[in-house]
């Protein structure tokens, strides 16, 4: 699989707060744009991956699209960790020849329809409703309320501040959105001041912390690096794709092992993107790791090795690695994901609006907090 | 039955009449009071001590006030329209603001009579406490002939809002793999489950073990004690099952597994990493009991 498939296409909707149209309509227009990108038909696709979670099945999406049959189409779990799983489906597809183009998408109406932030007070009596029925009887009921009881024992073990280990993140989101038109946080940038007064939302989470609630949808077209050759744009050469989940793995309330200063999810996927491409953290041009909450980005940077551990906040202020080069889903949008991986795209092709001069070698990341996933995408040659 | 039209008309009809007529002060203007007002607002100014002291100005209202022993000197007009907004469901009343004016400071010996006008009373207004009118009095202040200032005191009588029922926690989640612990919560008793092969505990509780992969288990009572491994300050957004701001524990156990909780005996900004903490249950409701954690050191 590894090197033999590439992105070929990204497409995406418009970034909002309310769409004004369906989730499934959102997918649509995504992957349609996504093939335009490619130069490819809608008759030329023959797989379809998403999530457990989107509401737009690949049956309905080929259907409303103008897509024939299918031979394979696969879903990923895990909320936003499933992002760079779609295109390791994808990429196994297209490697084992079960699919030839394989399209990923993501849609929802996060903001206007149902919201992440505005939390759970109810789950089915399942294994998954019962994990979270330790957690919520106690108040603790949404993905930043989750997040924050690891960062206040990262803050603690490392003898930090939330001002000055999570505002470099936010304040690094916020510039390179400022200048990404397609941004919802366009042309507004947030200074380090800014993030410390914003206001308490799961201490030692403030506003400035979380990522937003958008609307949109967003699609990757991947086939074959043959094939790739003879398309449009430069491949961004999947060269490496993974998926981990750690030991005692939960789904974002995982405070019952480990010392949760780390992310031994992202650990999994680090160590076999570092094995397969025999690449490591110095020789990566520009990172897109994903940025549901601030805190997160520093662990995940230490997991992979850019720094030591309890350094990252160092690290992001002193801007050692171009970082969320499209604004992050702090800044851009939160395309649960796949937004950062359609920016990995745009800086191995050379168009990201913040590019990073002849970037050959992009790390992309999935959803951390819950089962993950991650890419290396590279130039071809 | 009245309008609110035909309330509010009478209730102004007492705008103009007295609330007090020649009350007199219950002491003389006197150093230890002023020595108490002065301590416990933390008042060093110099002008109140010493052979020349005078009292604070803000003491005004504080020479009027009757104690515990009551007010001397209040009209039945006042008591007649406290109780036509009693009878008009208008039974709670709140302070909400007062204005002096200083003609001349108080010197300890003063002894001080006042007047009081029922100054006005608002149309009906709805604050966030409830629905109401609010009533202005003034009183004039004198030594003798002069006058030593003037204090307008404004009250909301009212009738409280309906609070809004507080809906019930959210509830654990109990399944067969689980049941064993909320049934001892409920027993008043920490139930752990412990692995017959290689007796690891664990929470949460799972039909096998991580550590060694075996399928059969006890469980074991929890010694209860802990400390606080990590905590959240919750703020947003406000769920009406809580009330924020409220911290979320994750206590280590003394056995070493860890589980969430909430932390009782210090504010939610005072939950700290590494507090010493024991066990307790509550009841939030007639169908949930919760462990909670007290704060030991």
């Amino acid at each position: 699989m590894n090197g033999r498939t590439a992105i070929v296409g990204i497409g995406a909707t418009e970034f909002s707060k309310d769409s004004g149209r369906s989730e499934l309509r959102l997918a649509v227009e995504a992957v349609r744009a996504a093939l335009d990108d490619a130069g490819l038909a809608p008759a030329d696709v023959d797989g379809l991956v998403t999530f457990t979670m989107d509401t737009s099945p690949e049956i309905t999406v080929a259907q409303a699209a103008g897509m024939g049959e299918l031979s394979f189409f696969s879903r990923v779990h895990y909320g936003g960790g499933a992002a760079c799983a779609t295109v390791q489906q994808a990429a196994l597809a297209v490697a084992a020849g079960v699919a030839e183009v394989v399209v990923c998408y993501r849609a929802f109406n996060e903001r206007s329809g149902r919201r992440f932030g505005s939390g759970v007070q109810r789950r089915e009596p399942s294994a998954e409703g019962a994990a979270l029925g330790w957690v919520m009887p106690f108040g603790l009921l949404t993905p930043a309320s989750w997040v924050a009881m690891a960062a206040q024992r990262y803050l603690h073990t490392y003898g930090l501040t939330p001002e000055s280990a999570f505002g470099p993140v936010a304040v690094t989101a916020r510039r390179h959105a400022a200048t990404n038109p397609a941004a919802y946080f366009h042309g507004r940038p947030i200074t380090l001041a800014d993030h410390a007064s914003s206001r308490w939302i799961a201490e030692p989470l403030r506003l400035l912390d979380c990522c937003q609630e958008t609307d949109g949808g967003q699609a990757i077209v991947v086939t074959s690096l043959e094939r790739a050759r003879d398309l449009p744009h430069p491949p961004a050469v999947v060269a490496a794709a993974a998926q981990g989940s750690g030991r005692g793995q939960e789904q974002m309330t995982g405070f019952h092992t480990g010392d949760l200063t780390g992310l031994s999810e992202s650990a999994v996927v680090a160590r076999q993107l570092w094995r397969t491409t025999g690449l490591g953290p110095a020789d990566i041009d520009v990172g897109i790791l994903y940025d549901h909450f601030t805190p997160f980005v520093l662990m995940q940077l230490e997991e992979y090795g850019f720094c030591a551990r309890g350094e990252a906040a160092y690290f992001v202020a002193e801007d050692r690695l171009p970082l969320n080069t499209h604004g992050g889903q702090l800044g851009e949008a939160y395309l649960h994901g796949m937004n950062g991986i359609a920016e990995g795209v745009r800086q191995i092709r050379g168009t990201s609006v913040n590019q990073v001069a002849g970037a050959a070698r992009a790390l992309v990341t999935a959803g951390t907090g819950v089962p993950t996933s991650g890419l290396v995408l590279t130039a071809d040659g | 039955m009245h309008t609110d039209e035909d309330l509010t008309e009478r209730l102004k009809a007492f705008e103009g009449r007295p609330a007090a007529t020649e009350g007199t002060g219950k002491d003389p203007v006197n150093l230890p009071m002023i020595r108490h007002w002065c301590e416990a607002l933390g008042d060093t100014n110099p002008a109140y001590s010493g052979p020349d002291a005078i009292a604070p100005p803000t003491m005004l209202q504080a020479w009027t006030m009757g104690g515990l022993s009551g007010h001397t000197g209040r009209s039945a007009a006042y008591d007649e329209l406290l109780g036509l907004l009693d009878a008009a469901g208008c039974t709670s009343v709140v302070a909400t603001d007062c204005e002096q004016e200083y003609d001349r400071p108080l010197r300890p010996g003063d002894e001080i009579t006042f007047d009081t006008v029922i100054e006005s009373v608002s149309d009906r207004k709805t604050t966030k406490l409830g629905s109401g009118h609010f009533v202005t009095t003034r009183t004039d202040i004198r030594v003798g002939p002069d006058l030593a200032g003037t204090h307008r005191f404004r009250i909301l009588k009212y009738a409280p809002a309906a609070r809004p029922e507080k809906p019930p926690r959210p509830r654990p989640v109990v399944n067969r793999d689980n049941a064993g612990f909320w049934e001892g919560v409920r027993d008043r008793k920490l139930l752990l489950q412990r692995c017959t092969a290689c007796a690891a505990p664990r929470h949460p509780w799972l039909p096998g073990c991580n550590a060694c992969g075996g399928l059969d288990w006890d469980t074991v009572e929890a010694s209860g004690e802990g400390t606080v491994y990590s905590y959240v300050v919750m703020h947003h957004p406000p769920f009406p099952a809580f009330d924020p701001p409220y911290a979320v524990a994750l206590i280590e156990l003394a056995e070493g597994v860890r589980m969430l909780g909430n932390v009782i005996g210090v504010p939610y900004d005072k939950v700290r990493i590494g507090l010493p903490v024991r066990v307790e249950f509550r009841e939030h409701d007639d169908e949930s009991t919760l462990p909670v954690w007290r704060v030991t050191g």
